[in-house]
C-alpha cells in the first residue's frame, strides 16, 4: 500500500548573495495513513523546513530545488498556489508552535474556525458556528457555547493552543504538521496538550508529523521517528529502536544527552562540536567531524540510508562493503 | 465607555487652557490693542476709559478667566481689520476649509491606503516601484511648489482647471458649499490633491510598512497555513491589523490638513480660515489670531478623541476592563 504521504530526495535551496544554501538535502521519509511520524534533532537541522515545503508555506527566495512530495500519489511539491491553497487544511492540516502569536488578535475564536470550515466544508454559517461550538468542546474548552465569541487574548497560552488545534482539524485532514506544539507552553500543560493532540487525531486516523526536541514526548505519541542532521535524515525507524537502540552515531549521542527519567546521572553525554553551518557541510557524511567513528571513506562519499537492523541509518558503518563495516549493537556505549 | 470619553475629555483641558494662555498671550505682548483701536489722535481719558471698558486695568488672572469664559462661548470680540465679530468670521469661512480639508483626506485615504496594500504585497513588481518613487516626490517637494505646479500644467498650460478661489458656491443656510455647483467641484481639484499629496504618500508608505511587518507575523502564516484564500488573509486579517498605526497617523494628518491648509489657500486664494489667518496675521489682528489657534486645538483635541473610540472599535485587546491583568 502507498503511504499517504511520501517525500523522495526532497532538496530546499536558499539563493543568497554568497552563493545558494542548500537547507535540505535529499530528505526522505514516509508517513502511512493515522500514522505518528515523530522528527528530531538539533535547532537547525531543518525540521521546520521540512514541515514547511509539506505544507507548500517555504518562506521565499527559499525553494523546493529537487525531490518529490506525494499526497495519496499526487504530487503536491509543484502545484500552483491556488490548488495548494485548497489542500492547506483541508488536506494537511498545520500546528504552530507558539499559541501566542498564532491567532489574529483581532478576531474572535469562533470566527476564525467558521472562517475555515466555510472555505473549506462548503457549509452555510449557521453550520459552521455550531460546529465551531462543538470544536471547541472536543478540544477541551469549558463554556465553549459563551467562549466561541471570545478574543485570542481571553484565553491562556494552553487553552490557545488548543483552540489553534481545533483550527488546524476543523476541516479534517489526513496529515497534521505540528511544529513544537508545546516548546513554548508551561512545562505543566505540555502533557495535556500532546494527549489532547494524540487522542484526536486518533479519533479520526488522522497522520501527523511531530516535530519536536523532547523525546519524552517522541517516545510516548510517535510510531516511528526520523533524526535529522544538517539538512538530512541520519536515522529513520520504529520509535522503540530509535529511542532504545539507536544505530547511527548521531542518534546514539543524541540519545545519551537525554537525561533518564528513571534514575539521576552526573553528567549527560555531550556530543563533541557543533552541527555545521549550512555554507560549511563538510563533504561526505556530513556529521564527520563529530563522529567517534570516522574513517576515510565517511570523508570522501555522502552515505544514502542503508539497512541497519531494525531501522535505517545514513552510515557507512552499516554497509557490508566498507572496510569497517561493524555489527550494528558494536557501537553503543 | 462614557467613564472613558469623560477622562479624555478632562485630560484634553489642561491642553486647551495652555494654548489658550497662549493665544491670551497674544493680546498683551503682540501690539498694543489700545494702541490700534484708539489710532493716532485721542485724549489721556480716552485712553484710560477704553483701558478700563477692556478690562486692561484689572489683575491678569481676572483678565485670562475672563479671555476664556468668553472663549468657550465662541466670544473673542471684534476683529481689529474688519470692526465685525470674530466669531461670525469664522463661522463664514469655516466651510471652505473644512470641505477642502474634507475632499484632501478622502484623496489620501482613498488612494493612499489601496497604494500602501498595494506595495506591500507585491514588493518588486514595476507599480509598487513607480508607487515608491513618485511617494519620494509627494514627501519632498513642499506645498506651495506642488500647487503652483499643478497650476502651471492644469491651468496655465492645459486651461482645464481654474488656478484660484471656489467657483460658484450654494448657501445652505450659515454654509456654503462648492460641492453642488460643477465649478465649486472642478475649483476644488487642484487644491485638494495640493493638499492631500503629502498625506496621501505618508499614508502609503505607512500602510505599506504594517503591511509588510503584519505579512511576516505568525497568525498571517497560519492563516495561510488554514487555505485561507488570498483575499480573506490580505484584505482580512492582514489589512485589520495595520490598522491601528494608521488610524493614529490617518486622524494626526486630518488634523495637519486642517491646520496646515493656511499654505494651499494662500496659492490658490481659497477663502477659507487659513487665508482668513495669514490676513490676519498681516494686520496684526489679535483676536482673529487667537481665535483661529484655539479653533485648530481643538480640532486636534476632538480627532485625537475620536481616533482613541476607533482604537476600541478595531482591537479587542484595548475593550478589556482597566486595571483588568491580561489572562495569563
Ligand atoms: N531565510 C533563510 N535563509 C537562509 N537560511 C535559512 C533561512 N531560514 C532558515 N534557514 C536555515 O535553514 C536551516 C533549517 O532551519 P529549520 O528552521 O528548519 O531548523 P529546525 O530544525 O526547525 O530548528 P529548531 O529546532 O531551532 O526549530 C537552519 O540552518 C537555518 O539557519
Ligand atoms: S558515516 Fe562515518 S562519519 Fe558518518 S556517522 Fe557513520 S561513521 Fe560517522
Ligand atoms: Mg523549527
Amino acid at each position: 500500500m502507498a503511504a499517504l504521504l511520501e517525500v523522495r530526495n526532497l532538496r530546499v535551496e536558499f539563493p543568497t548573495r554568497r552563493g545558494v544554501l542548500t537547507a535540505l538535502d535529499g530528505v526522505s521519509f514516509d508517513i502511512a495513513a493515522g500514522e505518528v511520524l515523530g522528527v528530531v534533532g538539533e535547532s537547525g537541522a531543518g525540521k521546520s523546513m521540512t514541515g514547511a515545503a509539506i505544507i507548500g508555506l517555504l518562506e521565499p527566495p527559499g525553494r523546493i530545488a529537487g525531490g518529490e512530495i506525494r499526497l495519496d500519489g499526487q504530487r503536491i511539491d509543484n502545484l500552483p498556489y491556488e490548488r495548494m491553497r485548497r489542500i492547506r487544511g483541508k488536506e494537511i492540516g498545520a500546528i504552530f508552535q507558539d499559541p501566542l502569536t498564532t491567532l489574529n488578535p483581532l478576531y474572535t475564536v469562533g470566527r476564525q474556525l467558521v472562517e475555515t470550515m466555510q472555505v473549506h466544508l462548503g457549509i452555510g454559517a449557521a453550520e459552521a458556528r455550531r460546529r465551531a461550538i462543538g470544536w471547541l468542546e472536543h478540544v477541551g474548552i469549558p463554556a465553549a457555547a459563551q467562549r466561541v465569541d471570545s478574543y485570542p487574548h481571553e484565553f491562556s497560552g494552553g487553552m490557545r493552543q488548543r483552540v489553534v488545534i481545533a483550527l488546524a482539524l476543523c476541516a479534517e485532514p489526513r496529515l497534521v504538521v505540528a511544529d513544537e506544539p508545546t516548546t513554548a507552553l508551561d512545562v505543566s500543560i505540555q502533557a495535556q496538550i500532546i494527549a489532547l493532540l494524540k487522542r484526536l487525531t486518533r479519533e479520526k486516523g488522522t497522520a501527523v508529523m511531530l516535530i519536536t526536541h523532547d523525546m519524552g514526548v517522541i517516545a510516548e505519541t510517535a510510531d516511528r521517528v526520523a533524526v535529522m542532521y544538517a539538512g538530512r535524515i541520519a536515522e529513520i525507524g520504529p520509535v522503540r529502536e530509535v529511542v532504545k537502540h539507536p544505530r547511527h552515531p548521531y542518534s546514539v549521542g543524541l540519545m545519551a544527552s537525554i537525561p533518564p527519567l528513571d534514575r539521576r546521572v552526573e553528567r549527560l553525554a555531550q556530543i563533541e562540536g557543533a552541527m555545521p553551518r549550512l555554507s560549511a557541510i563538510p563533504p561526505g557524511c556530513a556529521f564527520n567531524p563529530r563522529c567517534p567513528h570516522a574513517f576515510d571513506r565517511c570523508r570522501a562519499e555522502r552515505p544514502e540510508l542503508l539497512e541497519a537492523g531494525a531501522t535505517r541509518a545514513a552510515c557507512w558503518l552499516y554497509d557490508p562493503a566498507s572496510e569497517k563495516h561493524v555489527p550494528e549493537s558494536a557501537i553503543h556505549g | 465607555m462614557f467613564a472613558f470619553i469623560l477622562s479624555r475629555i478632562l485630560q484634553a483641558l489642561p491642553v486647551m487652557l495652555t494654548v489658550a494662555l497662549i493665544s491670551f498671550a497674544m493680546f498683551a505682548y503682540v501690539g498694543d490693542p489700545v494702541a490700534i483701536m484708539l489710532g493716532q489722535d485721542f485724549t489721556e481719558a480716552q485712553r484710560d476709559a477704553l483701558v478700563r471698558e477692556l478690562g486692561l486695568d484689572q489683575p491678569f488672572f481676572v483678565q485670562f478667566a475672563k479671555f476664556v469664559v468668553n472663549a468657550a462661548q465662541g466670544e473673542f470680540g471684534l476683529s481689529y481689520r474688519l470692526s465685525r465679530p470674530v466669531a461670525e468670521l469664522i463661522a463664514e469661512r469655516a466651510p471652505a476649509t473644512l470641505e477642502l480639508a474634507f475632499c484632501a483626506a478622502a484623496l489620501a485615504l482613498l488612494v493612499g491606503v489601496p497604494m500602501g496594500v498595494y506595495t506591500g504585497l507585491y514588493r518588486n513588481s514595476w507599480l509598487s516601484r513607480f508607487f515608491l518613487t513618485f511617494s519620494l516626490i509627494g514627501v519632498s517637494l513642499p506645498t506651495f511648489l506642488i500647487g503652483i505646479l499643478l497650476i502651471l500644467i492644469f491651468s496655465v498650460w492645459l486651461g482645464w482647471l481654474p488656478s484660484f478661489g471656489r467657483g460658484d458656491v450654494v448657501q445652505l443656510g450659515w454654509w456654503s458649499t462648492g460641492f453642488l455647483t460643477w465649478s465649486g467641484i472642478r475649483a476644488l481639484i487642484l487644491p485638494s490633491i495640493t493638499l492631500g499629496l503629502f498625506q496621501l504618500t505618508l499614508i502609503m508608505r505607512l500602510v505599506r510598512a504594517e503591511m509588510l511587518e503584519v505579512l511576516r507575523t505568525d497568525y498571517i502564516k497560519f492563516a495561510r497555513a488554514r487555505g485561507l484564500p488570498n483575499r480573506a488573509v490580505h484584505f482580512g486579517h492582514a489589512l485589520k491589523n495595520t490598522l491601528v498605526p494608521v488610524i493614529t497617523i490617518a486622524g494626526l494628518q486630518l488634523g495637519a490638513i486642517i491646520a496646515f491648509a493656511i499654505v494651499t489657500e494662500t496659492v490658490f486664494q481659497w477663502p477659507g480660515m487659513g487665508l482668513l489667518f495669514i490676513q490676519s496675521v498681516n494686520a496684526a489682528d489679535i483676536p482673529v489670531m487667537a481665535a483661529y489657534l484655539l479653533l485648530i486645538a481643538l480640532v486636534f483635541v476632538v480627532i485625537n478623541l475620536v481616533v482613541d473610540l476607533l482604537y476600541y472599535a478595531v482591537d479587542p485587546r484595548l475593550r478589556v476592563e482597566r486595571g483588568a491583568v491580561r489572562g495569563a
